[in-house]
């Protein structure tokens, strides 16, 4: 991943926004979820540098809401996200069981990665699908009635899956 | 082409998805094209039907008949027994208390013969990417009637009628919202929603945009005429992606059809809408942190006044409602004000959305009345407290809320009713909670949850309710004194006093609200050093008991930390200074001889 390579993808990425966008206001949340998504759940720093040339706003003002929402990393994350929800829903349905058992299975805690890069794993604020606590994301897949053996069986067939490919 | 003999209605709700929903289609389509029966049976998915503890949920028509839990392994047999051979297949239908079968528990269970659906009218009835189906169930008439028939000033007398609120939180008039908007100066105008749902606990304006997505564009669009308006945006958090992908559908369906974009419906009117996605922080349901956030830039709150009606986005009037909120507006629109208002009580007039949450038998999304009691709403609608357990308390209103205890449960809901409580309606999540929940664990765990989405601006929400959560740290450690329950109240009540956004204003709510009703809780931490729902790991304990236990070995096999020893067949013990308190081995005990105790 060179400097110019990111000065590129990082430019089409906002030309494409900036042109769909109504409002030729900012729409740098937007262009930083893209980024994002493209380099599979982070944003190298090197792209702050580019959107304040594409963009004119202050280094520090992009700093200020890359790292304010917990949903953007500028460190590499694992190629899967797994959010954790951590609310009182979950929290009273058995959540805390199902915590341990994540931690347990991959041997990580909040924030970390697994050494082999697949998996990292973060706590939440509410999903909204209490109906089915408790619950977790994996990137943008939700899966709920969680209990420590279902969390196993996901995790592992993820796991086997990646090795199989 | 062969005439349609049945239609599938699969809930693709996002509990039902996540309880395994894709593969059952998955399976179920496979089957149906197995026998060659794909042309004659139409399988439907729709928006959430409402009841997340029966999903996967899946209705066949013209009979209605409802399964339930149906999952990958059970799927083709429907196909096989049901539609191949017109047999019901009985372990999956619906189980009433005492075991009897319910083929249509939708035309029979209070949790659906109570609602009345106005919000949420759509959700489990259409599918979500069908426009058609959205205007054959008088979508987009609302929208033509304002146009075409009544005008602005009617849409805003309309509103006033119906005396709808505000169903975010606030509980604010809508129409003065509108008519504030209306009547601010200014060629340029915004209308926006709010679809940044955070409270713990809530998740009907999510239901509504993943199940009826086309209800927010059409309120939107009516909305924008009557303030004049001429863009809108649509704020869904990062956490919704099926609610973006399903809304950024419907919007380009609607531009297709001419109801959204240049010259709506061949008029003059030109309104068009764009979705912005939020990145995972709670404040941004602050309206004005919202409103930054659109523009790019953190989400912290801004001063009020100015109100966004006058001074929003870009500086703009700008108009801000919740998704519930919109999903009111057709239906009142179409069948007047007074329609609406005749449901629900004085001062709290039509239908709210609650969802139910927790610790109670149905979970899940229902539309009453307002005025409807605690617990009719908990025991008749949800189905009661699982598992033989009693029911201790019922926190709404999420972190901005309090709990509702026993001895005030048949207190009917209306916003004033619950303010006096101390407690708020908000956006109306109610999580229930049995008597295994330690109400200080409870008030904890919100003060965690407030200082981590704290933005930080002002001093008493960022500082203020950190110092409080390291009091209840200290109270569940069994470290705390009386002293520290006076501070807790004195701090909390002068965080809500000069905090600058709701968040702050709100946020010791939990905590004061549970030292109303539980002080008792409060004070066994403090002077017994005692947790009596045996919740706060500090002050309990795990113990065998030596006549009770065969010595199977179960738990020690189970236990992750190898606190528990003993010989087979003699009686186990475990050490207190290992055990993590994580409960695996109580799970596990067949003999009833592991137990929690607080010494």
């Amino acid at each position: 991943m060179s400097a110019d390579s990111i000065r590129e993808t990082v430019t089409k990425i906002y030309e494409d926004i900036n042109s769909q966008s109504l409002e030729k206001g900012d729409v740098l949340i937007n262009t930083l979820h893209a980024i994002q998504d493209h380099y599979g759940n982070f944003i190298p720093i090197e792209a702050a540098e580019v959107l304040k040339e594409l963009t004119g706003t202050p280094l520090s003002k992009i700093y200020e809401v890359l790292t304010f929402y917990t949903m953007f990393s500028t460190h590499r994350r694992g190629k899967y996200v797994i959010r954790i929800c951590k609310s009182l829903p979950c929290h009273v349905t058995g959540g805390q069981e199902v915590v341990d058992a994540l931690k347990n299975s991959l041997e990580i805690s909040f924030g970390e990665t697994t050494g082999d890069g697949l998996f990292t794993l973060e706590e939440t604020s509410c999903l909204g699908l209490c109906g089915v606590s408790p619950v977790m994301m994996i990137n943008d897949e939700a899966y709920g009635n969680l209990t420590k053996e279902r969390v196993s069986e996901i995790i592992d067939s993820i796991v086997s899956r990646e090795r199989g490919e | 082409m062969p005439a349609v003999e049945n239609t599938v209605l699969i809930c693709a709700g996002g509990a039902c998805i996540s309880a395994g929903e894709k593969s059952v289609k998955e399976v179920f389509e496979d089957t149906l094209k197995k026998y060659s029966l794909e042309t004659v049976v139409r399988v439907v998915e729709t928006g959430c039907m409402g009841a997340c503890d029966l999903g996967p949920i899946l209705v066949i028509y013209p009979e209605g008949v409802f399964y339930q839990k149906v999952n990958a392994e059970n799927a083709a047999q429907i196909v096989e027994e049901h539609i191949l051979k017109g047999r019901v297949v009985e372990r999956l239908l619906y189980k009433g208390d005492t075991g009897e079968l319910k083929t249509k528990p939708q035309e029979e269970l209070p949790f659906f013969t109570e609602q009345v659906k106005i919000a949420t009218r759509n959700l489990g009835v259409i599918d979500p990417l069908s426009i058609d189906e959205y205007i054959a169930r008088d979508g987009y008439f609302a929208l033509h009637k304002a146009l075409f028939e009544i005008g602005p000033e009617k849409v805003l007398e309309t509103l006033k009628k119906s005396e709808l609120k505000g169903r975010g939180g606030a509980g604010f008039p809508t129409w003065m919202k509108w008519d504030f908007t209306r009547k601010a100066q200014g060629d340029t105008k915004y209308i926006i929603c709010n679809a940044d749902e955070g409270d713990p606990g809530a998740f009907m304006d999510r239901a509504v945009l993943e199940g009826d997505p086309h209800t927010i564009v059409e309120a939107m669009t009516i909305a924008a005429y009557t303030v004049g308006a001429q863009k809108g945006f649509v704020y869904v958090r990062a956490e919704y992606p099926l609610a973006i992908e399903r809304l950024t559908f419907a919007m380009e369906k609607a531009r297709e059809y001419g109801l959204l974009g240049n010259n709506i419906l061949g008029t003059d009117f030109s309104f068009d809408l764009e979705i912005r996605i939020g990145a995972g922080a709670f404040v941004c349901g602050e309206e004005t942190a919202l409103i930054n956030s659109i523009e790019g830039k953190r989400g912290i709150p801004r001063v009020k006044p100015p109100f966004p009606a006058n001074k929003g986005l870009w500086g703009k009037p700008t108009l801000l409602n919740n998704v519930e909120t919109y999903a009111n507006i057709p239906p009142i629109i179409i069948n007047g004000g007074e329609w609406f208002s005749q449901y629900g009580v004085e001062g709290s007039k039509g239908t709210k959305v609650f969802a139910l949450a927790g610790n109670v038998k149905n979970t899940g999304l229902v539309e009453v009345p307002m005025g409807i009691t605690v617990r009719k709403l908990i025991y008749d609608i949800g189905g009661g407290i699982p598992g033989g357990k009693r029911l201790k308390s019922i926190q709404t209103g999420g972190p901005s809320g309090g709990c509702i205890p026993l001895e005030h449960l048949d207190t009917p809901i209306t916003y004033d009713n619950l303010k006096k409580l101390g407690t708020i309606v908000g956006s109306g999540g109610m999580v229930v909670m049995d008597e295994d929940s330690c109400m200080v664990d409870v008030a904890k765990y919100f003060l965690e949850f407030t200082v981590e989405e704290s933005c930080g601006q002002c001093t008493p929400c960022r500082d203020g309710t950190r110092r409080m959560l390291e009091i209840l740290e200290r109270i569940t450690e069994g470290e705390g004194t009386m002293e520290d329950l006076d501070l807790l109240k004195e701090l909390g009540e002068n965080i809500m006093a000069t905090s600058l956004c709701g968040l702050g204003q709100t946020a010791p709510q939990p905590v004061l609200s549970t030292m109303r009703y539980f002080w008792h809780e409060y004070e066994a931490h403090v002077l017994e050093k005692k947790c009596p729902a045996k919740r706060c790991k500090p002050l309990m304990r795990v113990v065998i008991d030596k006549d009770k236990c065969v010595g199977c070995t179960a738990c020690a096999r189970v236990c992750p930390v190898n606190a528990i020893s003993g010989a087979v067949r003699k009686p186990h013990e475990i050490d207190p200074e290992i055990c993590t308190r994580c409960g695996s081995c109580l799970a596990v005990c067949r003999f009833n001889a592991i137990s929690k105790v607080s010494p």
